[in-house]
Parts: structure tokens; sequence; C-alpha cells
């Protein structure tokens, strides 16, 4: 694991570029698709919006939710990537795979088509919960038996969970053919055609779990020497768990809520963080938010040219950015790193 | 050796240890398998006799019950017997040759393959007959199979990586089915939705005729290679060193797996968790030797699938429930309560 930046000074300047690169990402998200827009159009439709410009109307209707909305869902499943590697010691570890997206996409399925909830905050607490119960069912699976939590287990105990969630979402929609129209293509993970509302009813949550994170990163360090050096340094490893687990919980239901289930930026860019950041956490989170929303604004602006004039779901996209990365590191093998 | 009898018939150059307890269970199985199927016959929107169902079919009965029996009834039990015996076994071949008893084809992306080439076939190839389905899936399952075992390869398959990339390409064929239902018309997406999730409803006897070959050629030809599965279970080092060759007997095995499983999947969709939940009660009953595993759960296998399927097509009348709604509410929790029993297995 490579440590490219030494020291804090060259960091902090990583960060600078990331975040002039994150900006970059953002502006092309809004420019670019089937209406180009022009770099004064983006500029007006900030500082003096004109609702009698087409363009304008474009680029704050929907471009710009999906702009921001892409960087901040990529920036949470990044955190929450970072984080479940940390707890569970496993490269391969995120959202997705361990069913916490599947968990939060069953319960708010089963809101929308069973209980007919459709106000993004109750489906927010909603994904919360199947998060919630989606991430402890994993670990809990996972940890149980002699060896404690073993990297194999974990994904299996996943991709059993993901499986299970996902033929009682299958089975809910197939009852209810109207609603599977309304949310297949959420159910493959999207960012389009969400509105703003959507993200600030989202936003304060997701927030505070950042910054949460950045505040534990320090006990994360201590955590990822494994359980008992950090017991034996006096560290209260279950509340760190505990508060890293909620942590992840928030930003995975957060996430789903508003835009579905999106696999493989938490297991991607945590890798790729640790190449620029080294093992310190305290870095590695924030390199992880701004690479996360980065390529999920990359994914997302790509999902709309592949098959021009239709619009792939991003989460095929990071699906298919993902899972190479992810058959390069089973192939590397897990015990070692 | 008192679980066994020998069996030596006079003239004919072979003697055979039975073991007595997995004989007794499998003939008690094939009655049972018989009893559901014609009970099953006999249930529906017209209730039918088993006495008038066994007349039906032996062409003797009433022009009404001959029409539900033999065009709309009968192909159905039949198919969804089929799939359910191979998906059985091959899952119990595959969580042989892997050694991990939560290794299935559903988990390891093997379905997956197979539903992302049917998905593509009734998408966009409406056209042409749906007889090609089974040869299209059956394709998908084996083009699966093969990157997952090419990627899974160095100096060798470690059953470890093949559940990891099997996992992995599971992910993304998933993803890549639901692009193609997002893109495709509704009406095509909500039939493939169907399909996905798994259903015998209205299966021909042009389907059960196809199917029917490939289950009765690979079952037995896994019956062939029990002893190899017995071995590859004591895992690498052993097997080799005792002279198996390990790593060409996994390839074949594999290949058997995927057969059965593609097939099974063209018939009946995503049905899942057969493959995981028939050889497990099948190895409680008559414990680990292959000899054993491979017939027994396939009977197993195909009795869940046309108890599960006289379920969903009778408790709701007038829906016809897909049936891989009800393997799955049966065989995932049951994959979680495995999980949680072999929490102290290595590997």
């Amino acid at each position: 694991m490579g440590n490219v930046l030494p020291g804090a000074t060259a960091k902090s300047l990583g960060i600078v570029i990331g975040a002039l690169l994150l900006i970059v990402c953002i502006y092309s998200s809004i420019a670019l698709g089937a209406t180009k827009v022009g770099f004064s159009d983006v500029v007006q439709s900030f500082t003096h919006y004109d609702e009698s410009s087409n363009n304008q109307i474009i680029i704050k209707t929907s471009r710009m939710p999906r702009a921001f909305i892409a960087a901040a869902i990529g920036a949470s499943l990044a955190i929450a990537g970072a984080l479940i590697q940390a707890i569970t010691r496993n490269p391969l570890a995120d959202p997705n795979v361990l069913g916490i997206n599947y968990g939060a996409s069953f319960f708010i399925v089963f809101a929308i088509t069973v209980l007919s909830v459709s106000s993004t905050s109750s489906l927010m607490w909603i994904s919360f919960l199947g998060a919630a119960v989606g991430a402890a069912a994993a670990y809990l699976l996972g940890s149980v038996g002699r060896d404690g939590l073993t990297p194999l287990k974990i994904i299996l105990a996943g991709a059993a969970l993901s499986a299970l969630f996902s033929s009682f979402t299958q089975g809910m929609l197939v009852l209810d053919e109207q609603g599977l129209n309304d949310v297949l293509f959420w159910l493959t993970g999207s960012v389009a055609g969400r509105t703003m509302e959507m993200l600030s009813a989202v936003w304060p949550f997701m927030a505070v779990s950042w910054i949460a994170a950045l505040l534990i990163a320090r006990h994360i360090n201590v955590l990822t020497m494994g359980e008992d050096a950090a017991k034996g340094l006096g560290q209260r490893t279950l509340a760190v768990k505990i508060a890293a687990g909620a942590i992840i919980g928030i930003l995975a239901g957060c996430s789903v809520a508003i835009a579905g289930p999106i696999g493989f930026i938490g297991m991607v860019i945590p890798y790729i963080a640790r190449f620029f950041a080294g093992t310190d956490y305290r870095w590695i989170i924030p390199y992880s938010a701004i690479l996360g929303a980065i390529l999920l604004l990359l994914s997302d602006i790509a999902a709309r040219f592949i098959v021009m004039p239709e619009e792939l779901p991003v989460g095929a996209v990071t699906a298919i950015v993902g899972i190479p990365f992810f058959i390069y590191v089973a192939r590397k093998g897990l015990e070692k790193s | 050796m008192k679980h066994f009898s020998p069996l030596r018939p006079g003239k004919l150059p072979v003697s055979i240890f039975l073991h007595r307890k997995t004989f007794l269970i499998t003939v008690a199985l094939i009655l049972a398998n018989l009893a559901v199927l014609i009970i099953s016959t006999g249930l529906g929107d017209m209730n039918i006799s088993p006495i008038d169902v066994l007349k039906t079919i032996f062409g003797r009965g009433t022009d009404d019950h001959t029409i539900v029996i033999h065009t709309l009834r009968l192909p159905r039990i039949i198919a969804a017997f089929l799939v359910g015996a191979s998906l059985a076994a091959a899952g119990a071949i595959l969580q042989g040759v892997i050694r991990n008893p939560l290794a299935s084809p559903d988990i390891i992306g093997i379905t997956s393959g197979a539903s992302v080439a049917a998905v593509a076939f009734i998408t966009y190839f409406s056209e042409v007959s749906i007889k090609w389905l089974p040869v299209a899936a059956m394709v998908g399952a084996g083009i699966t199979s093969m990157i997952i075992y090419s990627m899974a390869w160095k100096k060798g398959v470690t059953p470890i990586r093949l559940v990891l990339i099997g996992i992995g390409m599971n992910f993304l064929l998933v993803s890549l089915t639901k692009v193609m239902l997002v893109l495709s018309p509704i009406y095509s997406s909500s039939e493939a939705y169907i399909w996905l999730t798994g259903t015998v409803y209205g299966t021909s006897w042009e389907m059960v005729w196809a199917l029917l070959p490939w289950t009765v050629f690979f079952i037995p030809l896994a019956m062939v290679n029990a002893r190899n599965v017995n071995v590859l279970q004591l895992g690498d080092d052993v097997a080799a060193g005792v002279g198996s060759a390990v790593q060409r007997q996994r390839f074949v095995l594999m290949w058997i797996s995927v057969a059965l499983a593609g097939s099974a999947v063209a018939v009946g969709g995503g049905i899942a968790f057969i493959g995981l939940i028939a050889p497990h009660m099948t190895r409680r009953m008559v414990g680990p030797s292959f000899g054993g595993v491979l017939p027994v759960s396939a009977l197993i296998g195909g009795l869940i699938v046309v108890v599960a399927d006289l379920i969903a097509r009778t408790a709701f009348i007038p829906y016809d429930i897909p049936v891989g709604v009800f393997t799955a509410g049966v065989g995932a929790p049951f994959f979680i309560y495995l999980l949680y029993r072999n929490r102290n297995s290595r590997s």
C-alpha cells in the first residue's frame, strides 16, 4: 500500500488539488448532456437566474440538483466504504457487497408498495432503518463463530443478505406491476430526475456524519492495529465500532433513499485514497470523500453518453468500473491485505 | 459395516455396497414425489380426485380432465420437478467441489449469467422461437462460469477465489440485467422480471422435452463422477496425494453443474436457493458421501419446487404467484441459519 504523498503539506496540497478537480467535475456535470450549456449560462444561473432562458431552467431544475446529489452521495458512500473496510479489515467490503444497500432498498420498496409511503423524509428514515438492519445483520453473521470476523465470512454473509433482500424486493414487485415501473430505475441506482428538495432533506444528516467520521478517525487508526492491540491501548473498541456503524448506516441509508443502491464506490475509492494518503484515517476520510464525489460525477456523466439518447442508471456504470477492481483484489488474496 | 448391504448380482462381474438408510430414503422420496405429483395434478381451479387423475394419465379420463391435465398441469408439474432436481444436483456438485457449504449456483453468479442471456433473448430476440431460450440460458451460464473460472485461475483454482470472484461477477450480472430491463419497453420488462423471479407458469411440453435430455444425461454423469467429488471434499492436498487430478476433476464437475443449472434456469427462471437448501437437507439425512447425496438432493429439490409451485398457484387463486417468491422466502432464512451454523468452519 503506497503513501505517495509523504508529509502533511503534500497531503494538504493533494486535498486542494482534489477540491479543484471536484469543482471542474461539478461544472462538467452541469454543462454536459443532451443539451450543451455554455459557461456563461452556468454562472448566470447562480448569480442572475433568468426564468426565460431554457438552458438556465435545465440547469436549475435538472442538472444542478443532479450534480450536487451525485457529489454528496459519492462522498458519503466512499466514507462509508472506508469505515466498513477499517472495521471489517476487509478490502472488498462496501455498503453494496455487505447487503446494506439492499437492506435499505428492500425497506423502501416495502414502504412504497405496501405502506404507500411517498414523502422523501419518511422514506429516508425507513432507509436508515433498512441500512442499519442490513449492516448489523452482516456484521453479526460475519463475526459469529470461533475465529471471529473473517474476511470471507463477512463477504458470504453480505452475499446471503443481498440475495435475501433482493428476492423479497423482487417478490413484492412481481405482485405489484405498477410499482415495478415506478421503482425499477431507482432500484438500479440513479441520480437522474432527483430534486433539490430530496437533497435538502438528507443533507444535514450527511454533513453531521461526515464530520463525525473525521472525529472518530483517530480511534479508527487505533482499531486497525487489531482488536487486541486497541483494547490493550485502553480503547473501548465496542463503542468505536458502534459509532462507526451508526455513521455507515446513516450515510448508506441517505444515499439509498435518494439514489437507490449504487455499488462499488465504497470499495474502490478507499483503496485509491489509501494509495495517496497512506494508513492514517484522518487523511483517508477526506481523500475518500473528494475522490468518491469525483468518481460518481464522472460515472454519471458517462451514464448520459454511453447509450445516448437513452441514459444508463449510474449504478450500472459504477458496477462496470468496480468489478475489475473487485476481481483484482480477490485474486491478490484477502488474507494478506 | 453394519449400515451397508452388499449387492452381488449372480452372474455380472460387479458388486455394490448399498448404504441401507440412503437406499430406503431414496425409495421413500421417489414415492413421495409420485404422490405429490398426483395430488398436485388434481388441485387447482378445477379439483380432480387422485383416482381421476390416474385414470386421465393412463388415457381413460373425461375430455375436460384430459385437457386440464395434459395441456396445463402435467407439463408444469413435471417441469417444476425437473427444474428442482437439476438445480439441487447442480448445487450439490458445486458445494462438493468448492468445499463450501454456502456455495450455490445462485450465489456465485452462474444463475445470473443464465438470466442475463435469457433476458437479452426475451427483450432483443422476441421474434425468435422460445424453443431457443434454454440454449441461450445455457450459453450464458457457460460463458459466465468460463469467465469466473479463468479469473480465479492462478496456478490452479482455489475454492475461496472461486467464491469471491463468483460473488463479484454476480453483482455485475445483476446490474447488467437491470440495465436491460430499464432500457427495454415496459411490457417486456415486467414479463422478464417475473421470469427472473422464477416461475413455471405456462410451461409447455415443448419446454419439458427441451429440459429432460439435459437432466437425464448430466445427473447420471455426475453420479459416475461421485467418487471424485468424495476425494475433492478432502481438500486439494489430500486429493492430490491420493492421486486425483484435482484441477481437471474440478473443471469437469463445474461444467456438469453449469449445464444442469443453465438448463434449469432456462425453463424455470431464477428460482432461488434450491441449489443451496436441497443438498443441506440431504446431508443431514444421508451423510456426506456424494454417491448418496446426489440422487437424494435431486429428489428433494424436485419435491420442494413441486410443492412450492402447488402452494404458489393454489393458495392465492385467482393469482398465480411466481414459485421463486416462495422458494426465496423459505431459502433465504435458511441460508442465514446455515451461515450461523457454519460459523466455526474454516475456508
